[in-house]
């Protein structure tokens, strides 16, 4: 303990000798992990986007032709039952369909009132296992007798399934990236404190100190580098998204019935991330720099 | 305390030692002397390990140092006690912070720093400048500041490269003085030097290296007659009586800087009552 809190304080110094250079370093780490949380907060927004948009789109609508007999839509309903990978099916006729429009349209619901006659048909709902379930079901159901059409957003869910990747590979390559990025900077700034102190390391080592005793202070260093970085950028993140989903999160809501994932929920995960990152990168980054210093 | 056996090191094509063998036994005073490149330094980087030889063992307080695993290299040089030339004493830090830094560097106790490191002060006669930075002292006094920082820690071994290389001759003498008093308080002391005077004066164990060979091993200065040194002038009989008198009165209980204060009335003491005093510090 006592040996921490030498190597410490000699971190400290050693900041306060080169205050602009850390100071430097901290901004540049900080902007880092800020474009690495925006990545992060978009990616898990537009995941659970696609996530609750699939849930919702696994049901494929299948509407009956007017006029179709009791006995038809019974025998409809057990052929769809059992088709492969469907889980329930759910009739609705077409007065059930009319209220539940109603219920949509909330206060622009009695625009329905006046109609001369239910115009929606009756429908099932079929609730299937997955995306292949769903398109075979897409494939097979209108060839059914009764069926008048069907309806499957696979082309949305399809458009959202390749947006999530494509979001999810540019945020792993882009963290890759930054990571990389952050750690030569760290180290660019550890190098030129471990040359500021070289004369002083020299010395350490013919009075006998340990390797591990030169190294301390300077990955302590690299460690408060990343600390004080990651809850700078946690902090800004969460102003920004905040402030983003405040403006748009309603919108958002009315158009795909999606809320935002909760600006503090997000933080803490991301406090976390950044946190370990940010000692991962400062330790990480000093090693390489003073590791060039021992071995000489 | 230091054994050299059959010790060779080559950089390409250049000898820098040829199958050297010594031993430099404890409580030992001994210059090495050599033109440069003849080898001494690689000598001394030999037993701080910061090489390892091509042929031969060196042994340190019989411990075969070259086998030795590279993170067991701060136990060798915990040892050895370290002087440069330049001093190499941190700006940014006082004397009494430059000589407790070496404690801390090995995790010593505030207790143990704020006892001994007064205690070296003392020794060393800097104790009234230890709130000082190493700007405001003169050479002399930087050097005895370096001196204190390699005892700090209870070497076993002195080892001084060219330590009074930067000073003039008389706060030269000061120096050799007060090593001569830490080798009398039983440190070995192991000096590389180019000051003739100095070796003659000192009448010690003399080890002369060219070409990467010990060509000479004994007592007194005479080995400098095989050199073309640029040392002092050649005035042995008068840096000896310095040194003597310096020494005596180090003994009867003077600072060094009080007896060089005092040097042109020395105190008189005989040969046998220094004899005396010597025997209780052996």
């Amino acid at each position: 303990m006592r040996r921490f809190g030498y190597n410490l304080k000699q971190a400290f110094v050693q900041m306060g000798r080169n205050k602009g250079m850390y100071f430097t370093t901290i901004l540049a780490i900080t902007a880092m992990m800020l474009i690495l949380g925006l990545f992060f907060v978009a990616f898990v927004n537009v995941n659970l986007f696609t996530k609750s948009i699939e849930k919702d789109y696994n049901v494929v609508q299948v509407y009956v032709k007017e006029n179709t007999k009791a006995e038809e839509v019974k025998a409809l309903t057990e052929s769809l039952e059992n088709m492969e990978g469907v889980e329930k099916v759910e009739f609705v006729s077409k007065a059930d369909a009319l209220v539940s429009l109603k219920d949509t349209w909330g206060d622009n619901a009695y625009l329905l009132d006046n109609l001369p006659q239910n115009p929606l048909p009756d429908s099932f709902n079929v609730y299937v296992k997955d995306k292949d379930a769903a398109n075979r079901l897409a494939e097979e159901a209108p060839k059914l007798a009764g069926v008048e059409d069907i309806v499957y957003y696979r082309d949305t869910i399809e458009k959202l399934a390749q947006l999530s990747r494509f979001v999810e590979t540019g945020s792993i390559v882009a963290m890759l990236f930054l990571i990389i990025v952050s750690i030569i900077i760290v180290a660019n700034t550890i190098k030129l404190t471990v040359f500021n102190r070289e004369k002083e390391i020299g010395i350490m080592k013919y009075l006998g100190a340990t390797n591990s005793f030169v190294r301390a202070p300077f990955i302590l260093g690299g460690i408060i580098v990343g600390i004080v970085s990651a809850v700078v950028a946690t902090g800004l993140t969460h102003l920004i998204y905040s402030r983003i989903s405040g403006i748009i999160g309603e919108d958002v809501n009315r158009i795909l019935s999606i809320n935002f994932v909760p600006a503090e929920q997000l933080s803490m995960v991301l406090l976390v991330m950044f946190l370990i990152l940010g000692v991962l990168i400062g330790s990480v980054g000093s090693m390489i720099s003073i590791r060039r210093f021992l071995d000489k | 305390m230091i054994e050299f056996k059959n010790v060779s090191k080559k950089f390409g094509n250049n000898v820098a030692l040829d199958d050297v063998s010594i031993h430099i036994k404890k409580g030992d005073f001994v210059f090495l002397v050599g033109p440069s490149g003849a080898g001494k330094t690689t000598f001394i980087r030999l037993i701080l390990k910061e090489l390892d030889p091509d042929k031969g063992k060196i042994l340190l307080s019989g411990q075969d140092i070259t086998k030795l695993r590279k993170r067991k290299i701060p136990e060798v040089r915990q040892k050895i006690g370290m002087v440069f030339q330049d001093f190499r004493l941190l700006e940014k830090k006082t004397v009494y912070e430059n000589v407790a830094f070496a404690m801390e560097v090995l995790h010593k106790s505030r207790k143990e720093i704020k006892e001994r490191v007064p205690y070296v002060l003392e020794l060393v006669d800097i104790l009234d400048k230890a709130n000082r930075y190493p700007a405001e002292l003169s050479a002399g006094e930087q050097q005895r500041v370096g001196i204190a920082r390699a005892l700090a820690n209870q070497p076993r071994v002195l080892i001084c490269d060219e330590p009074t290389g930067n000073l003039d001759p008389v706060t030269a003498m000061e120096i050799m003085a007060l090593l001569e008093l830490i080798n009398i308080r039983g440190t070995t002391v192991l000096m590389v030097t180019h000051a003739r005077d100095i070796v003659d004066a000192m009448n010690k164990r003399v080890v002369a290296i060219n070409d990467g060979k010990i060509i000479s091993d004994g007592a007194g200065g005479y080995v400098f007659r095989d050199f073309d040194l640029d040392g002092m002038p050649d005035d042995a009989s008068d840096a000896r009586k310095t040194i003597t008198s310096i020494s005596r009165q180090t003994l009867t209980g003077l600072s060094p800087r009080q007896t060089m204060t005092s040097v042109s009335q020395p105190t008189e003491v005989s040969d046998n009552e220094v004899e005396d005093m010597l025997s209780d510090y052996l």
